[in-house]
């Protein structure tokens, strides 16, 4: 019994389901981790510990829901044992930081209104565009040109589902200034999907 | 009034930690009156649907 395992295995592993699932779930680890060579340690180790408990699916969407649970928690173990080396010290230090608040700050007018072509405008039928290879595209170069530590403690608490408290002591930042940081990567994502992707869409 | 620099940042916390009854009404009177930050509402609210479409796996160009 035990010989057939990694014969099976390899023959899951070259299903072309399979392959396509793979290189979404590496997308998803290197957006996470931005370390190809952890990604793709992450992504063997999700792999494998799905085959060895492979149980039926209602078909491939809900296997690779599965699958991405089972990636999500590996890359949430990796970065809580390695928390010390990814640590808050260059978020203290890093005077970028209050750069970028002053460039949302020109979004606003003097008295904190919006100026009128900053004005977030009515997007139609947002919902739409989550079922568009094109969008994803977007939504990952939007993500990627957030600075990389808002990039990273905004991923944390969405994508990796991290409770604001522990990214916090991870990193060693207050409460008060991870929600800064939270702020700031949803205005700056909020900003370029509106000028990259729903550009176009009426101001009600 | 509450001005849009504020509402957005408090709307934003909204996610992280429960608003007081008073920064609830005063976003509330805020929204009302702006169409601006009632965009910037829906589309937090569509960030969140996004995000979580993308760590379940429902982002790549297979499902």
């Amino acid at each position: 019994m035990k010989n057939n395992v990694p014969q099976t295995t390899a023959a899951l592993w070259d299903d072309p389901s399979i392959v396509a699932i793979r290189r979404d779930m590496l997308r998803f680890a290197q957006l996470q981790l931005r370390d190809s060579g952890a990604a793709e340690d992450m992504v063997q180790e999700a792999l494998m510990a799905a085959m060895s408990n492979a149980k039926s699916f209602a078909g491939r969407a809900a296997l690779k829901t599965w699958m991405f649970a089972i990636l999500r928690n590996k890359i949430v173990d990796y970065i809580r044992s390695s928390s010390r080396e990814i640590c808050g010290s260059d978020f203290i230090q890093n005077p970028g930081a209050d750069t970028d608040i002053q460039d949302f700050d020109a979004l606003f007018d003097r008295r904190g209104f919006w100026n009128p072509d900053d004005r977030p405008a009515t997007w139609s039928d947002p919902d739409a565009s989550l079922e568009q290879k094109e969008f994803w595209a977007v939504f990952d170069a939007c993500l990627n040109n957030l600075p990389e530590q808002i990039a990273r403690v905004y991923m944390m608490r969405e994508f990796l589902e991290f409770e604001t408290g522990e990214i916090c002591r991870q990193l060693g930042i207050s409460n008060g200034n991870c929600w800064v940081i939270l702020h700031r990567a949803r205005m700056g994502l909020r900003e370029c999907l509106e000028n990259r992707w729903f550009q176009g869409g009426a101001i009600a | 009034m509450m001005n849009c620099k504020e509402a957005t940042r408090l709307m934003s916390e909204g996610y992280e930690r429960k608003l007081t009854l008073r920064e609830r009404l005063a976003l509330k009177m805020h929204r009302l009156m702006c169409i601006g930050c009632t965009n910037y509402g829906k589309h937090l609210g569509f960030l969140r649907r996004a995000a979580q479409r993308l760590r379940e796996g429902g982002a790549g160009s297979e499902r």
